[in-house]
């Protein structure tokens, strides 16, 4: 099976104080970039479907990772083929000036030369929290699409059954191939994604592999091409402008009360939250 | 200084920190109490290459430069038990380097290439009942029997050597001539009348297993003869500094991460009214802690950076400046644990003297640090006589 996983970096989420606001832009200057954690678990969601996980060094397909960014944000890309991807594409782009809708006009075109049997995408960035690529593209691809995946079981690599947690359960969809799928954080759960290659009573570490210093040094010498935005789409204008950014407000000291009668009485008067 | 870190460090700095959280953290309370790691730990850390980034190639290893080394162990101390990292780092940055400066084809294949891959445990065998730093005064000896040497002596606290395949051990084979009578020798320890005479109690370090090893009449062929023949004490001059190098770069790493804590704690902490982190008396002192660990770690980096110089960009041999920066920094750093820790510990109040906060563990085992790898008084002799006071 043939994977195609995009990938955006995002400023490091456990360090979002850092971010600075500068006249209604965004300063990324300083910031330490990471792989957003939803596409990392999307790549070892990849990895487990193109691999026999108790001999994973012969490969049975392929992963290609494709990020939109600046050169530097190859970093991302490299980070991945050291844990395990076969290629990787970085389609030429600032970090701002795209929207998910050009991402996915884009990914659309890059689909259709690169021909996955698979698109798997994180569920959304931790950035922009807009969750909207991976649907864009199954739209615009006629393609069946499964989202939030928490599960997914390889049916001979023709057919996904791709679970989703609900209220009260779990859904299960089965999707033709090829499709595109996006993954939720419990997708990389030790037995979440199962496939013709792995026995069936094999369990993966829980979370998403890391990369041996041998597999880091080989990642450099894998292939990584470069692609203009305007080769895959005559259209790079961006539906979304942002007009402006601002920092959410400090919080504000509380009050103290003296006792409950106090509370609810504000609770009431004040806060009307009750 | 520019940084010395490229992008492949920092991946493999990702790589140990989240082996060390992941894979170590969580067993560390088990193994301080059973007092020893297990041994897959060494084949799980081969298998990522924490031993054998700095090693050639052709010896099994990547290739890379001394950096890599110290990312390492800056983020090993996430493992929250230096007996754990320091039984690595005797893996790959104590008593194999030396290996990989002078073994021959038949040693690489035999012991560096397994000990790189964590299949086979290193030990390194120096010390000895009667002899520490003063290492001169070592009385081990290897006497020839034709083509082989029979050892006879003992060594003590040998870390690793409760449970290694082999120590690369010190011993005289002229004894009549002092410091200048040393050899070096990589001995299995499946070696008949190689014994493993104690497992011994430490104050610290308690994950790490130390053993005190006795010979009896053991008969070693040539072929594990380390190098030349009485030329020991200079081969543990000058091939035993990233012993000294590592255990300061790695603790400047573990200091800062006992600084934060105590840190986040004094913030959560009041006393008469306020969160105790808000006490001028102790802001300044972490201030000062803060300043001197700053300068520690300045001073480790520019030792490291003389360090890869020589042997990683210029492929040479240790010069001595090299050797006094790397002494000076193992005598500050370590020093400055002991005031650290302590002040660390204080600021934690009762709560520090219990073992549920880390500290506890932190306050036993920094105490080696000015005493193993060379106490700090034998570090400011040879200081002493390198800059000819």
């Amino acid at each position: 099976m043939k994977i195609l996983v995009p990938l955006k970096r995002v400023a490091d989420p456990d360090n979002a104080n850092k971010v600075k606001v500068n006249a209604g832009k965004l300063v990324t200057t300083g910031l330490e970039w990471k792989p957003n954690p939803f596409d990392e678990y999307a790549v070892e969601t990849a990895l487990r479907l193109t691999e026999n996980g108790t001999a994973t060094k012969t490969r049975q397909g392929e992963v290609v990772v494709v990020t939109f960014g600046p050169k530097d944000s190859e970093t991302t890309l490299r980070a991945m083929l050291g844990t395990g991807a076969d290629r990787a594409i970085r389609v030429d782009t600032g970090d701002d000036q795209i929207d998910g809708d050009v991402v996915a006009r884009a990914l659309k075109a890059l689909v259709e030369k690169e021909k996955p049997d698979l698109v798997l995408c994180g569920k959304q960035a931790v950035d922009g929290d807009s969750g909207q690529v991976g649907q864009q593209l199954a739209e615009y691809l006629g393609w069946p699409q499964a989202t939030f995946a928490g599960s997914i079981e390889s049916e001979g690599d023709k057919a996904l059954l791709v679970g989703r947690e609900v209220d009260g359960g779990t859904i299960k969809l089965r999707v033709e191939l090829p499709a595109v799928v996006s993954v939720d954080l419990r997708i990389v759960a030790p037995k979440s994604v199962k496939s013709v290659h792995t026995p069936a009573t094999h369990a993966y570490p829980e979370g998403v592999r890391f990369a041996a210093l041998m597999a880091i040094m080989a990642a450099k010498k894998k292939p990584l091409a470069e692609v203009k935005l305007a080769d895959l789409t005559s259209d790079a204008a961006p539906k979304i402008q942002y007009l402006d950014y601002e920092l959410p407000p400090a919080r504000k000291a509380g009050v103290k009360v003296k006792d409950v009668t106090e509370l609810v009485t504000r609770l009431k008067t004040e806060a009307k939250v009750v | 200084m520019a940084s010395p870190y490229r992008e492949e460090h920092e991946q493999f700095r990702k790589t140990v920190r989240t082996f060390a959280q992941k894979e170590l953290a969580p067993f560390v309370d088990e193994w301080e109490k059973s007092e020893c790691f297990p041994n897959e730990v060494f084949k799980r850390a081969g298998e990522l290459g924490l031993f054998s980034a700095h090693y050639k190639e052709e010896q099994g290893g990547i290739g890379g430069d001394y950096w890599f080394s110290v990312a390492k162990g800056e983020e090993l101390p996430h493992c929250r038990s230096a007996g754990v990292s320091m039984g690595l780092l005797v893996q790959g940055d104590m008593a194999t380097p030396v290996i990989g400066d002078l073994g021959t084809k038949e040693q690489i294949e035999e012991f560096l290439k397994p000990a790189l891959k964590g299949e086979k445990i290193a030990a390194l065998g120096v010390t000895e009942p009667n002899a520490g730093s003063d290492v001169a005064g070592i009385q081990t000896w290897a006497r020839k029997d034709g083509d082989d040497y029979i050892i006879n002596g003992a060594k003590t606290y040998i870390t690793n050597g409760t449970r290694s395949d082999f120590v690369t051990l010190l011993v005289k084979t002229s004894p009549e001539q002092g410091a200048h009578g040393c050899s070096f020798f990589l001995v299995p320890s499946s070696t008949k009348g190689f014994i493993v005479a104690k497992k011994l109690k430490k104050v610290g370090n308690w994950a790490s297993d130390t053993a005190e090893l006795a010979f009896d009449e053991m008969r070693v062929p040539k072929r594990y003869l380390l190098g030349e023949e009485n030329m020991g004490f200079m081969y543990l001059m000058q091939n035993f500094q990233t012993e000294r190098l590592i255990a300061a770069t790695s603790c400047c790493a573990g200091l800062q991460l006992a600084i934060d804590e105590a840190i986040a704690f004094g913030r959560d902490r009041k006393a008469f009214g306020k969160p105790i982190i808000k006490r001028e008396y102790w802001q300044h002192k972490f201030v000062e802690l803060l300043t001197k660990l700053e300068a520690g770690r300045a001073l480790s980096y520019k030792a490291a950076e003389a360090y890869n110089d020589d042997k990683h960009v210029n492929n040479g041999q240790v010069s001595m400046e090299t050797v006094k920066l790397i002494s000076m920094a193992k005598v500050f750093v370590g020093e400055l644990s002991s005031e650290i820790i302590d002040q660390c510990m204080q600021f934690h109040g009762g709560a520090g003297y219990m073992e549920e906060y880390p500290i506890a563990r932190a306050f036993r085992d920094q105490r080696l640090l000015r005493i193993g790898g060379g106490t700090t008084e034998t570090m400011r002799y040879y200081l002493a006589k390198l800059m000819g006071l």
